[in-house]
């Protein structure tokens, strides 16, 4: 890796078109982070066909502005109204909404950005570091590895997610076996189509996040009968530079945070464990931890950091190898393979402006949004101030356009209505979602890595256990995926207290 | 809970018995040059089915807790999913522009209660700008009805 890259990249990222999308990205990711049923992976699906004109690296620019934007939005929407936007606000809301209601909510929301902002830095100067080396690395994985790789992606949402392992995985097959239906490329079969002509598009990821997430979340939202009732602030500069002075002392808070953030992150369903774990560290080392849960700043601190960290670094395995970290990342992944781009390691020696354009714009990115939030905290707080009975039309026909504009068919709307309802539903039950929109995009991928080491080995599974990279890398994942019955296990039968990860 | 729960995976039981079936006309084994189209989905179908299975037993061992949803709180998503709904049938009629407007003005007025002069206004503004940014901006035909038609679109 050479300094010329990221020159290369700072290039691309300053293009006075780039910073224009990046400006445009955040402002738009914000008022969608705030707005409730609309976060970060919805916002990227409901744009995304409109950037199938942009280049690429705008496209990519502004996509990622977007998700960046949302990140901060959860914050506003946490501090001020106690709604966590995202699950990995909820950390957040516990310090962030008593101090805005004492009147502190200025300093709650500085608090938040900067730490928001630490934690990205900190991934994406890591990201910048390792994404490389990685890619080099990945450049000699077979399809073995790359399906295993696949399975520990998955593997960690059974490990780390919290909550129901038979749902988890009942979710991940469900998005297989959409990902599954239409047209079979290799053998040229159509599958589960069962005779009718609409299944033979199968279903597009885009349409699954907006629905599932777009429209089940305002049904749900309506349904806890949601009623906005924000603690009003003002954000003058003096409270800015005061929090500032005061941040420095939870410097230990920054680091545990942010390290945290980015080990959690880079792993599927990271960035929520992460910030609560995050929290309950900086809880048990803290002198006086009576005070967290009644409006400690240092409890706004720990889990943006780390929430944050785990957002950006969320994109290093989606850059690097093709596996997104995360829902937004694997909407990102989706629109990749819509520009023409082969997401993976080969994307760094055949398209470098493309990936050091998008490594350097996530520090333009984020010093923008920043700075951005903190000058605009009033404005976007406004948004939730409108009344519900425009805001929900107003997000359905967002969604429904944005439904519409993938393959421009009818039936991709009354998709979304239909994925909405499931969403409702499954989100009721505590199945979780990001497991079956990550299974979606990756179907395919997923399928014929599978098949094409089963080609090698004649059929045999044992090719994921000899050869050395994806054996360990398959042991690791089994682990994970027996990690729910061993914590079962021994809370049983010693007493063991659950690990802080498995809250959700 | 314990029945939706109980319902909910009996649903995907019945839907991973379909794939099943549809694996297994597709082929399961292995064709003349690897695993045939129906291997994928026939084992992805038995982890559903097992998974479910799980999910079911897990349920029916538990109490009976609170209720699914209550007829209040369903009458409140209903509200919402049945305009939706009929916007997106309008669509097929009228196209998105004018339905998403009889949509917005029609929810603001019956849910919120809003004034007409805001309504309308409203109403108006919102699919205007739509059309602005998507089918000029964006260069992002949707659907158009017999408005636009008139209209010369």
């Amino acid at each position: 890796m050479g300094l010329e890259n990221i020159v290369l990249g700072f290039e691309q990222a300053l293009h006075h078109q780039n910073l224009f999308f990046a400006v445009l990205g955040i402002t738009l990711g914000t008022i969608i982070g705030v707005l409730p049923g609309l976060g970060g992976a919805n916002g990227v699906a409901i744009l995304l066909p409109l950037t199938m004109r942009m280049p690429p690296t705008s496209a990519i620019i502004l996509l990622t502005s977007i998700y960046w934007g949302a990140l901060f939005g959860g914050a506003i929407t946490s501090i001020l109204f106690n709604i966590p936007g995202e699950p990995w606000s909820v950390a957040t809301t516990f310090d962030g909404y008593p101090m805005a209601r004492q009147g502190k909510g200025g300093q709650a929301l500085t608090a938040a950005f900067t730490s928001s902002f630490v934690g990205a830095f900190f991934s994406i100067v890591l990201i910048t570091l390792f994404a490389p080396i990685l890619a080099d690395v990945a450049l000699h994985f077979g399809p073995p590895e790359i399906f295993a790789i696949q399975f520990l992606t998955f593997s960690s949402f059974v490990g780390l997610g919290g909550g129901s392992a038979a749902k988890t995985v009942i979710s991940i097959v469900l998005g297989f076996i959409l990902a599954a239906v239409g047209l079979d490329i290799v053998t040229g079969q159509l599958r589960l189509t069962f005779g009718v002509t609409e299944l033979m598009q199968g279903f597009d990821f885009i349409i699954a996040v907006i629905g599932l997430f777009g429209i089940g979340e305002i049904l749900l939202s309506v349904e806890e009968g949601l009623s906005f009732k924000g603690v009003r602030t003002g954000m003058r500069p003096r409270v800015v530079l005061e929090t500032w002075k005061i941040l420095p002392r939870y410097w230990r808070t920054f680091v545990r945070g942010a390290f945290i953030g980015f080990w959690m992150g880079f792993k599927p369903g990271g960035a929520t464990p992460a910030s609560f774990m995050s929290y309950s560290f900086a809880k048990r080392f803290s002198r006086n931890p009576e005070r967290f849960g009644k409006g400690e700043i240092e409890g706004v601190v720990a889990p943006e950091t780390a929430a944050h960290a785990a957002g950006v670094a969320a994109m290093l395995p989606m850059i690097t190898l093709g596996i997104p970290g995360s829902p937004t990342a694997a909407v990102m992944l989706g629109g990749l393979m819509i520009w023409g781009l082969q997401p993976g390691p080969m994307l760094f020696k055949e398209r470098p402006d493309f990936v050091w354009g998008l490594i350097a714009s996530m520090y333009t990115g984020n010093i923008i949004g920043v700075l951005m939030v903190l000058a605009f905290v009033p404005f976007f707080a406004a948004i939730l101030r409108v009344p519900f009975a425009i805001l929900a039309p107003l997000i359905v026909i967002v969604c429904a356009i944005g439904s519409y504009a993938v393959h421009s068919s009818m039936i991709d709307i009354w998709y979304m209505v239909i994925f909405g309802v499931v969403g409702y539903v499954f989100k009721k039950l505590d199945y979780p979602l990001a497991p079956l929109v990550l299974a979606l995009v990756l179907g395919d991928h997923a399928e014929n890595a599978l098949r094409q080491s089963l080609i090698m080995s004649q059929g045999s599974l044992g090719i994921f256990v000899t050869r050395p990279i994806a054996g360990v890398i398959s042991a690791l994942a089994l682990f994970f995926f027996a990690l729910p019955a061993i914590s079962a296990f021994r809370r049983r039968g010693g007493g063991v207290p659950a690990p802080a990860g498995s809250a959700h | 809970m314990r029945v939706a729960d109980i319902v909910t995976a009996s649903v995907l039981l019945l839907l991973g018995g379909l794939v099943g079936a549809d694996a297994i006309r597709l082929g399961v084994g292995w064709g003349t040059d690897g695993p045939r189209s129906g291997f994928f989905p026939f084992w992805l179908a038995i982890v559903l089915v097992v998974c479910c299975v799980i999910v079911i037993a897990q349920a029916a061992r538990r109490e009976m807790g609170e209720s699914f949803v209550t007829r209040e709180r369903l009458a409140l998503v209903l509200k919402v999913l049945w305009p939706a709904t009929a916007m997106v049938a309008l669509t097929h009629v009228l196209g998105l522009y004018v339905s998403a407007g009889l949509y917005l003005g029609f929810y603001m007025r019956w849910v919120g209660g809003h004034g007409w002069r805001v309504v309308l206004a409203l109403s108006l503004a919102v699919p205007v700008a739509a059309f602005l940014i998507f089918e000029l901006w964006f260069l992002v035909p949707m659907p158009k009805g017999p408005v636009e038609a008139w209209l010369g679109y």
